[in-house]
């Protein structure tokens, strides 16, 4: 497996399956993990910091946390292919905006990615589509016992995992959900989704960064503390909790526009559609923006000449490193906007 | 024709955004007005960074405490807080008073770990853990007036103290 066989398909994460994934478009947890005996990447030297890369890119595939994974080491990596990787969700920006030794393995189905040497030694990281918690903690926490058969990890009885940043310390773990509110946005009801996130202590951010508008509509919900409670309460407010309510929420905002304003919902979704098959130029934003009343439209049964899977295959490959991958050569921004059109025009209407 | 970016009038702008809602509107930026207009944001994970460092930001004026030292790294207090992160495990020992300040208000009021323990850990970091998992368990089930529970909570931490 390479990179450039990753490249055309869609990636776990837009898989489109999963609990609740007319709303919930992915779900992730991600342990943080250091090494006993070594320093944390803020004091280590680069041959030190080698040695960690190398003694946990070994440990990782030689046993089943990913023998069959495919090793990316980011210093023998072109950007291009750096920025697929983010883009998949498989590595942080952090990660390939880095510097020194550092590395991902990511399991064949891409569902799971170990960073090595990212802001600490070891970050396991697993990702489905959907709201499924509790499958990717069974998963994140086997192969994190395989991995402390071999290796020691910094643990203290009074705080638990150490990591480089206090932020992560205890269990080191981090929930992520991805939701997708067109509705909450629509009707301006967002508000009480982040008054309810607040409420738990957890983070609201939209999908491209905070304090702004979320680029598609899509929201990531997160934990913000790690110690004191155990990884199945942490887990237990997402699963039990906030998701479920959040979804019955967007799911009411969207059954209240097809009640009480059909026209406008309709119109802003073929204009929508119209902008997609017609545009001769467009950006990866506006792509993303106008790709969101269409996904609510299909769940809603509103829309029905595209399936989920086509519309998060547009998703993703109108990213900008996927667009040039595809196209098989960097492009300027102007000709990317020209270029994501082609491709637009030719998968949603050929004849055009 | 490429266009130039309507904030700093100088770079390509490369980033379109249509806003349709309330009213139409476009705006055309290059990459980095775009992130300082906050339309994109190019940091993932940010944000327990960022209350990492109001918390940091908080306990500037540290004075002496500030030089305290690892034995093991020679990280100081006064470079973690510069840097954010700290240079080795031994830092939890070294600056435990002063981090332990931070992590409480990081955590919530937390200051100890509950969750999971290595497999490997001794059978004394086992039990401690297990203890400090129970005796919550029984607060909370004593502040919720479930006294079945409670003291069957008393009882599993009676067994495991006697092991």
């Amino acid at each position: 497996m390479t990179i450039d066989e990753l490249t055309p398909t869609t990636g776990e994460w837009l898989r489109g399956v999963g609990s609740m994934s007319d709303v919930v478009i992915s779900s992730r947890i991600r342990l943080a993990r250091n090494l006993a005996d070594r320093p944390f990447l803020a004091t280590a030297s680069a041959t030190e910091r080698t040695e960690i890369y190398r003694c946990l890119a070994d440990a990782i595939t030689s046993t089943s946390a990913g023998s069959d994974a495919l090793l990316v080491d980011i210093e023998q990596t072109d950007t291009l292919d750096r920025e697929v990787l983010v883009e998949r969700h498989l590595v942080s920006r952090q990660h390939v905006n880095g510097d020194g030794s550092r590395g991902v393995t990511i399991s064949p189905d891409e569902t799971r990615a170990l960073m090595i040497n990212e802001e600490d030694h070891l970050r396991i990281q697993a990702l489905h589509s959907g709201l499924e918690l509790e499958a990717l903690w069974e998963e994140v926490s086997g192969v994190d016992d395989t991995l402390a058969k071999r290796l020691a990890f910094a643990f203290d009885r009074q705080f638990g995992y150490l990591t480089a940043c206090p932020t992560n310390v205890g269990t080191g773990i981090r929930v992520s959900v991805m939701l997708h509110l067109p509705a909450l946005k629509l009707t301006k009801e967002i508000e009480r989704v982040a008054r309810a996130a607040r409420d738990m202590h957890l983070a609201v951010r939209g999908m491209h960064g905070e304090g702004t508008d979320a680029l598609g509509d899509l929201y990531q919900l997160s934990n913000q503390t790690t110690l004191g409670k155990t990884e199945e309460e942490i887990i237990g407010v997402f699963s039990e909790t906030i998701v479920p309510k959040i979804v019955e929420y967007e799911r009411t905002a969207r059954d209240s526009l097809a009640q009480h304003s059909p026209y406008q919902l309709d119109d802003k979704i073929w204009r929508a559609y119209g902008i997609l098959v017609n545009a001769r130029r467009i950006s990866s934003e506006e792509t993303q923006a106008l790709l969101s009343p269409i996904r609510m439209a299909i769940h809603m049964g509103r829309f029905t000449s595209m399936s989920v899977a086509a519309l998060n295959e547009l998703l993703l490959h109108t990213q900008p490193a996927h667009l040039q991958k595809l196209h098989g050569k960097t492009l300027e921004g102007e000709q990317r906007d020209i270029v994501r059109a082609e491709y637009l025009r030719s998968r949603l209407a050929p004849s055009l | 024709m490429s266009l130039v970016c309507q904030r700093c009038q100088q770079a390509k702008a490369t980033v379109h955004i249509t806003d349709t809602v309330p009213d139409k509107r476009e705006l055309h930026l290059c990459e980095d007005c775009a992130e300082k207009e906050g339309v994109i944001i190019k940091q993932h994970h940010q944000s327990t960074n960022e209350i990492l460092q109001q918390l940091i930001k908080h306990k500037a004026g540290l004075g002496a405490a500030g030089d305290l030292a690892c034995p093991n790294c020679g990280m100081t207090f006064r470079e973690f807080q510069l840097k954010g992160q700290l240079g080795c495990s031994h830092d939890y020992e070294a600056f435990k008073e002063l981090l332990t300040q931070l992590i409480e208000r990081a955590h919530e009021g937390a200051t100890h770990h509950v969750g999971k323990v290595p497999a490997t850990a001794g059978e004394t970091v086992r039990k401690h853990a297990g203890l400090l998992r129970l005796r919550r368990e029984l607060q909370e089930a004593v502040e919720q007036e479930n006294y079945e529970h409670a003291a069957r909570v008393r009882d599993q931490i009676q067994a495991l103290e006697s092991v």
